[in-house]
């Protein structure tokens, strides 16, 4: 068994056999880490770089223990900003640690494409932790892992996004792979942070409470400060109103909702406190869940015959 | 290069731009003019004899709007192998665009460009910008820059967003009868894109440039025009609207026209989806819908020129991540392939229809003499075979740069030489 991906660019076009390998594996994978020695050596003597050309707390530090747990060599990267600033390209950077043969590369970078342009530039296992606003494929994957533990199947899920569609990588993967897997996805938020042709890939609403009557689940996107500042909605006051996910909300809905967010969270903006910390919520399974899905992802695409219950 | 003496293009195929008319018919030039167009005795000649068959003749094409980068960034083009590149892609004339360091914005920048032209087979014209160093506040010296040799003026890479100044310019140019060509685009709108905003920049994650910036820019400089007169080219046209704009320009009776960049009729933004740099340029690739409005556009006499807006920019500057790679694309060497194979075996224009608007039809717009294939006429001819097929390899390219995408492209058309101010190079 193996998946038909060589390397993990994004979910756009991933078949559901894939994804349901990778969501298989971690469901095992997760066990080990519960295990009183969380570590396993199916990845020793593999060599990982995490290539991290953008700030990143939680995800390098879920990649970098899914490969610890794994027993593979890491090396971090970190540089922020856009390397022709800085006088070396990404393909040189790139080019030079792959010529001190490592096996795979997680890749997070602000702009859309890096991953692809990394596969023309070496000869390794590129894994994407976010590419500008293009994908997130790890993130929508470890939120397919907890629904799937939570209901069951995908199928006919009714998976609500809400916020800032239009910068959200999480977004655009978790709709991908959502829609691949037979749950029904729809966006929510301000047409100001809709994308075009939005309504052409999935259903759109600017309304919140209908919205919430209608899904299953609602996974709710960070709002940035800064598109206030760029004037694509008028105030968080007005976007916590009009958007911001609360109990009210939920009571008035009369019915069970499952609460999921990517983090970090602006709590008492895109959701209060008190719901993020509540039983609806599932956002610290989804942490949990974050790691035994990159350890699935580094292991399938690692090219390792390694069995998994080691 | 061959300075002629006395030469015989024999066995070829003469077009007739004007008239629509081909005849086969061998044309012999002495010193640079053309002596006999007829059936000429290859024996009793008495010069060089050059074998054309199969090849077509035409008046020598013209590209108006070509990116020479000199000066400034001589890596990536000078207008030297500007000039090759164009000879190879079978032009014999081309308007250099101003956006170079410094601007071509004062008479002396106008005659350095003419003077390393000077020896080159090609005709280059220089465009002067419009406005002082292209930065869209005071218009230019634009007389002195037409007595230099400027043929039209453009602040190309850029619109002028202040309406007030691009007022004066259409007032001040159309006393010397002479074009403004816009790069038609609202910047804010623009807002740091890198891609069509469509359904395909939402699926790639790239940011967008809304297509409405275009059709809202041409839209202001027609309403000028209507106002104060002056002569609107539009560069590079790119969307349905902006046709459709254009069209009711003309339908007016108003002098606007237009030109469309080959690469506009042949990808669509559905061709991004490898993020490739190569297909990056400004405007954008549109949507399908789009490239089928800019063939009928051509079809229809809306748009009256076919240009390449050949941009040259050096490998490191486009092998990296497509929003850090400049916008731009070469199109002298692959133009005349790229029309013949895409637009004319298809059936969009005949082959006649298509020279003009590289031949012809620039020339008109810029106010200059078109050249004609009779005796007693200077010669100035592009010869090459539509039929015959070639593969485009970009090491090949006579540019210094390689920033096309039609690397491996099979295209018909191969150009077996040009002819002019008295010389003639073979490819």
């Amino acid at each position: 068994m193996a998946l038909s991906i060589s390397h993990l660019l994004g979910l756009r076009g991933v078949p559901a056999s894939d994804i349901t390998m990778i969501l298989d594996t971690a469901t095992s994978f997760k066990e080990i880490l519960s295990r009183p020695i969380p570590k396993v050596p199916t990845l020793r003597g593999t060599t990982v770089v995490n290539f991290f050309y953008e700030p990143s707390t939680r995800t390098r530090i879920s990649f970098e223990l899914a490969e610890k747990r794994l027993s593979a060599d890491t090396v971090n990267f970190s540089k922020t900003g856009s390397s022709v600033k800085k006088g070396e390209t990404l393909r040189d950077t790139i080019r030079n640690i792959a010529a001190m043969k490592i096996d795979m590369v997680v890749v997070r970078h602000s702009a859309a494409g890096v991953p692809l342009f990394l596969t023309q530039c070496v000869d390794a296992a590129i894994i994407n932790a976010g590419d500008g606003i293009n994908e997130h494929p790890t993130q929508a994957l470890l939120d397919m892992m907890t629904l799937r533990a939570k209901f069951g199947s995908l199928k006919g899920l009714k998976v609500a996004i809400v916020g800032d569609i239009s910068h959200s990588r999480v977004a655009g993967s978790n709709i991908h792979g959502l829609q691949t897997m037979g749950a029904e996805v729809r966006v929510c938020g301000p047409k100001t942070l809709i994308p075009r042709g939005q309504e052409e890939i999935c259903p759109v609403s600017y309304n919140l409470q209908e919205t919430i009557e209608w899904a299953d689940v609602l996974n709710i996107l960070r709002i940035q400060l800064e598109r206030q500042e760029s004037g694509l909605f008028p105030s968080i006051r007005e976007y916590h109103a009009e958007f911001g996910v609360t109990r009210r909300r939920l009571q008035q809905a009369k019915k069970d909702i499952t609460i999921m967010h990517p983090g970090p969270i602006n709590r008492g903006i895109e959701l209060d406190s008190d719901i993020a910390d509540s039983e609806f919520s599932v956002i610290l399974d989804q942490v949990t869940n974050g790691v035994a899905v990159r350890m699935a992802v580094l292991y399938l695409l690692s090219g390792s015959d390694a069995k998994v219950d080691q | 290069m061959l300075k002629i003496e006395k030469i015989l293009l024999h066995g070829g195929t003469v077009l007739d731009l004007e008239n629509g008319k081909s005849a086969r018919a061998d044309v012999a030039i002495v010193d640079g003019k053309i002596r006999q167009v007829g059936e000429i005795e290859t024996e009793s000649f008495g010069g060089d004899v050059i074998d054309v068959s199969g090849a077509v003749l035409t008046p020598g094409l013209m590209d108006m709007h070509v990116h020479l980068r000199e000066p400034g960034r001589e890596d990536e083009e000078t207008v030297a192998s500007g000039c090759a590149a164009a000879m190879a892609g079978g032009f014999t004339a081309v308007c250099a665009m101003p956006n170079t360091e410094p601007e071509c914005d004062t008479q002396e920048v106008v005659q350095f460009i003419k003077k390393r032209a000077e020896a080159e087979l090609v005709d280059v014209y220089p465009i002067g910008a419009i406005t002082k160093k292209r930065a869209g506040r005071e218009i230019s010296e634009m007389a002195d820059m037409i007595r230099a040799g400027a043929v039209a003026f453009s602040d190309d890479g850029s619109p002028v967003l202040n309406t007030a100044v691009m007022k004066r310019a259409l007032e001040y140019s159309s006393m010397y009868f002479s074009p403004i060509i816009d790069h038609c685009e609202d910047p804010f709108l623009f807002e740091g894109g890198h891609m069509n905003e469509s359904k395909m920049s939402t699926l790639l994650g790239l940011p967008p440039i809304p297509p409405v910036g275009e059709e809202i820019m041409i839209g202001r400089n027609i309403s000028l025009v209507r106002y104060v007169g002056g002569h609107l080219h539009v560069a590079h046209i790119s969307t349905k609207r902006g046709v459709e704009l254009v069209r009711q320009a003309k339908e007016e009776g108003l002098p606007v026209t237009c030109e469309v960049a080959p690469h506009h009729l042949v990808f669509s933004d559905e061709d991004l989806k490898e993020y490739d740099t190569n297909l990056k340029m400004n405007p954008p690739l549109r949507t399908p819908e789009d490239v089928e409005a800019l063939k009928a556009g051509l079809k229809d006499g809306t748009i009256d020129v076919i240009a390449s807006d050949h941009a040259p920019h050096s490998v490191e500057e486009k092998q990296v991540e497509f929003v850090e790679a400049p916008f731009g694309i070469l199109g002298l060497e692959t133009m005349l392939g790229i029309i013949i194979t895409k637009i004319v075996k298809e059936k969009i224009l005949s082959l006649e229809q298509a020279l003009e608007k590289m031949c012809i039809s620039p020339r008109r717009i810029c106010r200059l003499p078109i050249p004609r294939i009779k005796k007693g006429e200077a010669a100035n001819i592009s010869i090459f075979d539509p039929d015959k097929k070639w593969t485009v390899d970009v090491k090949k390219f006579k540019s210094l740069s390689r920033n096309s995408p039609y690397d491996g492209w099979k295209l018909n058309g191969v150009v077996l030489g040009v002819v002019n101010k008295g010389l003639y190079q073979k490819s």
